[in-house]
């Protein structure tokens, strides 16, 4: 009985979420304040890249502290695709790039999902502080690799001057693309939640809380968990995609370990493992950048607070403050 | 000798100028409970290490169900049919007692890499998982987190798991540990009937049970086998007796 009435009230907060974050658009809109919309995107989009993390990092234990390398990655993706789609200079085999969405995003999936393989084939052979250094160290590596690289910006960046498009859709409309993401954002959640309450999601949760008990029935806990950190990059690596098309821009700073930083912190600060977890986090995380950003230049000293008051008292995070301990059934 | 189930011979491991595990050849046929037993530091663990693959032995070779598996990782052990339980319960400790059978049945299956259809709405893997829980007698405790469930329980738990891998052979590491006298007949008399299923290798201190159950025993000191053979023969033997079992005899 108590189980099922956490999850209820669980699913009923989630609700609550995803309706609140449609809401907010709409109200800007009605009230011409396409300010708002804007926020409520990064919101989205935010809660993406973190939904993705949360896959590694909530159901693998994974603390990846590169994340920023696919989130990056699949901003430079959408920026030099439309880069060159936009010039008519052909990048690869004759392909000059494209301004589609719909092409950009499959392209900045695999290409993340590739560095991920990349990445974790050799990141998992370590773990705990090693696993968190090298992850790191990984993502130095592309950032730095994007700072020296003239051809796209360097340290510069490199802008798109018009949003990419969307067969049928408006892009350039604040609401338009908020929909885009909305819509983006919900489907992968889906994703997440197939995937968490499927055998994988179940080898992959054993995975983090007994690897022993898990290689013993004769799962190998690296094949397990190379997956998921796949996985993890490519919806990762999409987010960055509509990341940069929002701001028409894209720089290393989408790379640098800050942002890493910032998935993390999304993640605890919504609670870690939870389906909506990334969505409540982004949301607090961008409400206080927006709020107190204003008051004070000083807003991420009063962030670290908050942050540690929920580490100290409140470990699941906003979702486990609000709908109980998370229950594995 | 030739069908024996697990055969290990000439194997040892040295950790410095420390001989943990000194030569020993051991084997595990069918149908029988063969007891491992020795005093603390005798190695018993080590050995256990090795037979799973978290240890990797420095010379020698353990074969298992025909094969060697001397070079095997502890997953492909496990799937070769070595079901094992630990010393101290090893168990994926959110999930409920039925996740973690479950677990252990789709590891048989060979079927992880599956992403959409959800576990708990999957008929076949919780019937399965529940009939082994009705096995060991827990059943009614199948929703409790593995954390919450008493010791006794997960020891049970562990038993299930080895037998929701069909193995074709258990190793029991001190089963017995810290169960109390009531909980340690009824497993007694569990694990009697276990041994037709697949032969087990059992690790334990508890005299009565090694007695009871036992259709061999090795008696392991300093890393070394110093005796093998039947309840009565290990009983018996002076070697045995000066260098452990003292008057428990």
């Amino acid at each position: 009985m108590r189980e099922a009435m956490i999850v209820n009230r669980e699913n009923l907060i989630n609700v609550i979420l995803a309706g609140l974050l449609l809401a907010v658009p709409f109200a800007a809109n009605a009230f011409g304040e396409p300010f708002y919309i804007t926020l409520a995107t990064r919101v989205a989009i935010l809660a993406l890249a973190a939904t993705g993390l949360n896959l590694a990092l909530g159901l693998g234990g994974l603390v990846s502290f590169g994340h920023a390398a696919f989130f990056g990655l699949g901003g430079y993706v959408a920026g030099i695709l439309a880069s060159h789609g936009f010039s008519g200079e052909p990048l690869l085999f004759g392909f000059s790039g494209t301004n589609q969405m719909w092409v950009i995003w499959p392209v900045a999936v695999i290409l993340a999902g590739l560095v991920g393989l990349a990445i974790g084939a050799i990141s998992l052979r370590t773990s705990g502080v090693y696993f968190i250094m090298i992850t790191l160290a990984f993502a130095q590596m592309v950032y730095y690799f994007a700072v020296s690289w003239p051809a796209y910006g360097g340290e510069d960046g490199l802008s798109i001057l018009v949003r990419n498009q969307f067969p049928g859709v408006m892009t350039m409309r604040p609401m338009s693309f908020f929909l885009i993401c909305y819509v983006v954002l919900l489907v992968s959640v889906g994703l997440f939640a197939l995937i968490r309450a499927s055998r994988f999601g179940s080898a992959l949760q054993a995975t983090r809380q007994n690897e022993v008990r898990v290689a013993t029935v004769g799962i190998q806990p690296y094949r397990i968990r190379l997956t998921a950190f796949v996985i993890s990059a490519m919806m990762t690596g999409l987010a960055g995609a509509l990341f940069a098309d929002l701001n028409r821009f894209v720089s290393p700073s989408m790379l640098s370990w800050h942002m890493s930083g910032e998935l993390i912190v999304l993640i605890i600060l919504g609670g870690t493992g939870r389906l909506f977890g990334p969505l409540a986090g982004a949301a607090l995380y961008v409400a206080f950048e927006y709020a107190l950003g204003g008051i004070t230049e000083r807003w991420q000293f009063f962030l670290g607070l908050i942050l540690l008051l929920v580490v100290l008292f409140a470990r699941g995070g906003l979702l486990g403050l609000l709908a109980g301990r998370a229950r594995h059934g | 000798m030739g069908d024996a189930v697990l055969e290990i011979s000439n194997l040892a491991k040295n950790f410095g100028a420390l001989r943990a595990t000194d030569g020993v050849t051991l084997d595990l046929r069918p149908g029988e409970i063969h007891a491992l037993i020795g005093p603390n530091g005798a190695g018993k663990s080590t050995l256990i290490h090795q037979i799973c693959g978290t240890l990797r032995q420095d010379s020698g070779t353990i074969r298992f169900a025909g094969q060697d598996i001397g070079g095997l990782g502890v997953a492909q052990r496990a799937r070769l049919g070595l079901g094992r339980t630990f010393q101290v319960s090893s168990l994926a400790s959110d999930f409920s007692a039925l996740r973690n059978v479950m677990l252990a049945v789709q590891a048989r299956r060979g079927s992880s890499f599956r992403f959409f259809k959800p576990v708990m709405r999957d008929k076949g893997l919780i019937d399965t998982a529940m009939t082994i829980l009705e096995r060991v007698g827990l059943a009614a405790r199948a929703r409790v987190p593995a954390a919450e469930l008493s010791h006794g329980e997960r020891r049970q738990l562990e038993i299930a798991m080895a037998l929701a891998l069909q193995s074709k052979a258990f190793l029991l590491d001190e089963p017995m540990a810290g169960m109390g006298p009531e909980g340690s007949k009824s497993l007694t008399r569990f694990l009697d009937t276990l041994r037709h299923e697949a032969p087990i290798l059992l690790v334990e201190h508890d005299m009565d049970a090694v007695f009871a159950l036992a259709d061999r025993i090795s008696v392991l000191v300093y890393g070394r086998i110093i005796a093998t053979g039947t309840v009565e023969e290990i009983r018996s033997d002076p070697a045995v007796r000066t260098a452990y079992l003292g008057d428990h005899a």
